[in-house]
């Protein structure tokens, strides 16, 4: 299997006055395409910052991370912005949608940003796969939070992306729904042949993926396959 | 508490205090000046005046009032008319007001010559004091001659300046100061010539001048004759200074009232984003009061600081109004600071924020503990009635403030509604927009273009602050430009066309034959030939004009009863005029009943209808007559009108003088002309129009200055809102642009909707405010100076692309720090 997500020797510092406050040290790992992939530790490990990195969202102070074939350290922000649209899709604890737009302008944006013409259409066809079909003119204000972060979810798989990004996908979920949404995105995972990385607590969460790194105090603990397998 | 949460929030509340200081700058400055004009001219009231009272009488006083006017021995006496001038030197020949004085005037203040010693010369050595600048312009110096009708004399001295003349009245006709003995021999004082006779007097302080005034008044009014005291004349003064300060008053509310929305729209936003912490404080057991209070003293105290700092500022922007306004102050303005402005200053500031901030604040009493958990915006809003109670605050405040400021409640009441109504225009425009767009969403436009219309609306959008801030600056400017193209209009038409552009005046019978032969050896025509006859009236409507003026309950108008009424005769109707009642009369027959044309305006004041009798005194001989026609005339085009007008066939044996108009193509044919008609015609008096419209241009110019000035802080105050504005959504702005970048938005797709966006804003604003304008010009066109209005480019083609690229560069001042964001750090703060 081929490597869509390399990371090698990835170092983050933060400065804070004088004090330099490392986050991340010596991680180093890969993601198989199509895999599922799930980063677990404590709170302050260093998961949301590696996440970003990978991403394209931040920069590492030293180490490579190579994403769908492309370094990223070597793209400017707009090359990364590039990359990101045409190949990654994202899903925040907190939904992260635009209020301004309605769920279904909301879901498009990803493919107007890409100058998709049947951005529309597109859309609305994912969106009843998240079961909204009959929200699509509602704004985030006026969804529930498994709504909003069912429209979310649409939203990320909107550009067809090769990798998923999920941080804390069901942090701000009760259970129920948190099941209902891990579901869906698992489903439409499968559909659509894409690779998984999640951020989690949830180790139950993270026992469905296929491999689970484990995170403490910016270093690696474990990096092991799961039964998933 | 509230130390601590202001010290975190110290920029955005640096900037609301921002958006009151220059407003409350502008009132300060503009108070401290109309206080100081107002000492000024109590302080050099006799100064202003020369002496502490005087007679004056527009004829050569009455055996009576010359009685009156003995009896109580002058000081000084002068005789002024306006007349041409010569410097045989060179040729040059100019309109000036000869002032022929006899005794030591001025006996306050003082006559500025330059050398100084010749003040005190002039009257024995014999020489003329003449005008500083004109001596300048004509390159004359002391020593060199100057010819005044008949008579030559030698200029003693450069005049700088002399008590009751400004710099305004200079420039139209500078003043040429010649002894008294003199006046006589230069045989300008012929008959039909504009003259006014002064007597001053100085008396000692013990004397009640009011009392005075009270006593004579009444008999010299009998007698054409008029009594002016320093006191009196000063009190008209500042009066009309006043309304000067007045005007400029009410445009610095305006500015501080702009910043004041601005402050309640921030302090809306900011009081929105505290509602939780607020909730949380409660949770922990802090009372209503306490909560309130917190942001009150906030409030409070951002409001005492720009009052204060703004009272600062105001103090020294005060110093500039002296150079604005210094053509139109007769005198020597000494700027000292009272403590009263400033006072004000501070207390506006205290007030007027926490007025404005109140609303936003009250939601800080009313929100619920209960909103830790999730915030209910509709729940935690303060009752109507309480709404209705600080609006209601809002409008009383903004009427006293008012009242103070005009003194007059009823234009109180006017520039109240009038500024709401323009708000509430300015408002609801921004509104109906955001409706249309969200009505009409134009789904076809690209990602980039959408999404800045939609930011238009976004939550916490400030789009009606921000579309009132930049659309009353540009409505404010736009006016100014587009009311002095209705003024300047008509200067145009003057110049352009074949119209009469020199008037030829005080020509006498004899004279008639040879000026026009001048005229047309000029290589010039004579376009009009209008002879002038100078009259009283005797009788209205069968009574007295002397009963009229005696009586109390007399409806007339008193300037009818004591004027000395120009009036001429012809065939027929010119451009200017058209009569809307009765029928003209060209020409009558001997003994016919006299059927004469009067001006509506005339009709108006004297109370006369068609069909009424009147009696002239035509030097000397009483003249009866029936008014036959009225006429409407128009006052504006610049050419000899008429009140009264009399048909061909009545007076042409009557002891007249003509007017002569012809047209010269530039300057040195002009030159040229006035050069030959003064040299052969010493008497006559030449008006170049041209140099007319070009001061009534400067005039325009300046005024058009200190209104730009006021505009100007209008449009900073917005500004300051802008950015104020710009601030408070920045996080907002940040998490959007964060998110986009996130989804694969690139820098310049993310730079696209935020300068779409404020075009967006600008446009709105800028085109709202020049629309405005151009209504309230075109009323102004059509029912204060009744002309047509043909509109300016300058306001579509300059301020509207001008103000919408300001906007936008402000606006995207910000985005830096917006792109410049880590994507990461901004996600993790939702977390």
């Amino acid at each position: 299997m081929s490597k869509i997500l390399k990371i090698t020797g990835l170092e983050k510092t933060y400065t804070s006055g004088n004090k330099q406050l490392t986050v991340l040290h010596d991680i180093s790992f890969d993601v198989e395409k199509g895999q599922t992939f799930s980063i677990v530790g404590p709170s302050g490990s260093g998961k949301t910052t590696l996440l970003g990195i990978c991403a394209g969202l931040d920069q590492p102070n030293a180490g490579n991370v190579e994403l769908c074939g492309q370094v990223l350290n070597s793209l400017n922000e707009d090359q990364r912005a590039q990359l990101r649209n045409k190949n990654v899709g994202f899903i925040f604890q907190n939904f992260q949608l635009l209020p301004t737009l309605t769920a279904l302008e909301n879901v498009s944006v990803p493919l107007e940003l890409q100058g998709t013409k049947d951005a529309t259409e597109k859309s609305k066809t994912l969106l009843e796969k998240v079961g909204l079909g009959d929200r699509v003119h509602h704004y985030p204000s006026q969804l529930s939070g498994g709504e909003q972060q069912r429209v979310a979810l649409a939203r990320a798989f909107a550009n067809s992306p090769s990798i998923l990004f999920a941080d804390e996908p069901t942090g701000n979920l009760d259970e129920e729904t948190g099941e209902k949404v891990i579901q869906l995105l698992f489903d439409l995972n499968k559909e659509n042949g894409t690779t998984l990385v999640i951020i989690t607590h949830d180790l139950e969460l993270a026992n469905r993926t296929q491999q689970i790194l484990k995170l403490k105090g910016g270093k690696i603990v474990t990096n092991q396959l799961t039964s998933a397998l | 508490m509230a130390w601590r949460d202001a010290k975190a929030s110290k920029v955005r509340l640096l900037l609301f205090m921002a958006s009151i200081i220059l407003g409350i700058a502008a009132v300060v400055s503009i108070q401290l000046f109309s206080t100081n004009l107002k000492d000024n001219i109590q302080r050099q009231s006799k100064s202003l005046m020369g002496a502490d009272f005087i007679i004056d009488s527009r004829q050569e006083p009455t055996v009576r009032a010359q009685s009156i006017i003995d009896s109580l021995q002058p000081d000084a006496s002068e005789v002024k008319f306006v007349s041409m001038i010569a410097f045989p030197k060179n040729g040059g020949t100019k309109l000036v007001q000869v002032r022929g004085l006899e005794g030591g005037f001025p006996f306050y203040g003082s006559l500025d010559t330059e050398p100084s010693a010749v003040s005190g010369t002039y009257q024995e050595s014999g020489g003329v004091l003449v005008d500083a600048t004109l001596m300048l312009q004509f390159k004359v110096k002391p020593g060199d001659s100057i010819k005044i009708g008949e008579l030559t004399l030698p200029i003693a001295g450069a005049l700088k300046s002399i008590p009751g003349s400004s710099a305004f009245s200079s420039s139209v006709a500078p003043p040429v100061v010649v002894p008294y003995r003199f006046i006589e021999a230069t045989q300008l004082l012929q008959f039909g010539s504009r003259k006014e006779y002064q007597y001053y007097y100085k008396v000692s302080d013990t004397v009640n001048l009011k009392q005075l005034q009270d006593q004579l008044e009444p008999q010299l009014d009998l007698e054409n004759a008029d009594l002016d005291t320093h006191t009196s004349t000063t009190n008209r003064l500042g009066q009309r200074y006043d309304n000067v300060g007045k005007f400029l008053n009410l445009a610095a509310f305006i500015a501080l009232l702009l910043g004041c929305i601005g402050i309640a729209s921030s302090v809306h936003i900011y009081i929105k984003e505290k509602l939780r912490a607020i909730a949380v404080l409660k949770c922990m057991g802090a009372s209503r009061l306490q909560s309130f209070l917190i942001f009150l003293i906030q409030i409070a105290g951002i409001g005492i600081v720009g009052g204060l700092v703004g009272s600062l500022i105001g103090v020294g922007l005060q110093q500039l109004f002296p150079y604005l306004l210094k053509d139109f102050l007769p005198f020597t303005l000494v700027i000292s600071i009272t403590p009263a402005p400033i006072l004000i200053g501070v207390f506006l500031g205290l007030f007027m924020s926490i007025l404005f901030a109140l609303l936003p604040l009250l939601r800080t009493w009313y929100v619920s503990p209960l909103d830790v958990l999730r915030v209910d915006e509709k729940a935690s809003q303060e009752p109507t009635k309480i709404r209705l109670l600080v609006f209601g605050a809002i409008l009383v405040f903004l009427y006293l403030f008012s009242f103070w400021l005009i003194k007059e409640p009823l234009y109180a009441l006017a520039f109240v509604a009038g500024t709401v109504i323009t708000f509430i225009i300015l408002a609801g425009v921004a509104l109906g927009f955001i409706k249309t767009v969200k009505r009409f969403f134009p789904k076809h436009w690209n990602f980039t273009a959408r999404q800045s219309l939609l930011n238009l609306f976004r939550p916490n959008n400030q789009t009606v602050v921000l579309v009132v801030a930049i659309g009353l600056g540009t409505f404010l400017i736009s006016t100014l430009y587009f009311t002095k193209d209705i003024l300047l209009s008509k200067t145009e038409v003057g110049q352009t066309s074949e119209n009469a552009n020199i008037i030829v005046l005080d020509v006498q019978p004899p004279q008639l034959d040879s000026v026009a032969q001048t005229i047309t050896a000029n290589s010039l025509t004579v376009l009009n030939n209008i002879p002038l006859v100078t009259m009283r009236m005797h009788s209205i409507n069968g009574t007295l004009v002397n009963e009229l003026r005696q009586d109390t309950t007399r409806q007339i108008r008193g300037w009818v009863l004591n004027h000395e009424f120009r009036t001429t005769y012809r065939d027929e109707l010119t451009e200017s005029e058209e009569v809307v009642e009765g029928e003209w009369v060209s020409q009558i027959n001997a003994n016919d009943p006299i059927a004469i044309s009067i001006s509506d305006n005339l009709a108006d004041d004297a109370k006369l209808s068609v069909g009424d009798p009147v009696v002239f005194n035509v030097q000397g001989v009483l003249m009866e007559t029936t008014v036959g026609s009225i006429r409407k005339v128009d006052w504006a085009q610049m050419q000899l009108n008429f009140t009264i007008v009399f048909p061909a066939g009545v007076l042409e044996q009557a002891p007249q003088f003509n007017v002569l108009t012809t047209s010269v193509p530039d300057d040195a044919s002009s030159a040229a002309l006035q050069q030959n008609l003064v040299s052969n015609f010493p008497n006559v008096t030449i008006i170049d129009l041209r140099q007319v419209y070009t001061l009534v241009e400067d005039i325009l110019d300046q005024v058009s200055w200190v209104i730009n000035f006021m505009a100007f802080f209008s449009i900073i105050t917005g500004i300051i809102v802008l950015i104020g504005s710009v601030r408070t959504s920045k996080y907002q702005r940040i998490k959007e642009s964060v998110l986009l970048r996130t989804l694969g938005a690139k820098n310049s797709q993310i730079l696209q909707i935020s300068a779409f966006e404020y075009v967006f804003l600008g446009l709105l604003g800028s085109l709202v405010g020049i629309i405005l304008a151009l209504i309230s010009s075109l009323c102004l066109a059509l029912f204060v100076f009744k002309e047509p209005f043909i509109p300016s480019l300058v306001p579509f083609i300059v301020f509207l692309p001008g103000i919408t690229l300001l906007v936008v560069a402000i606006g995207l001042s910000n985005i830096q720090s917006v792109l410049r964001s880590s994507p990461l750090e901004v996600l993790r703060r939702e977390t």
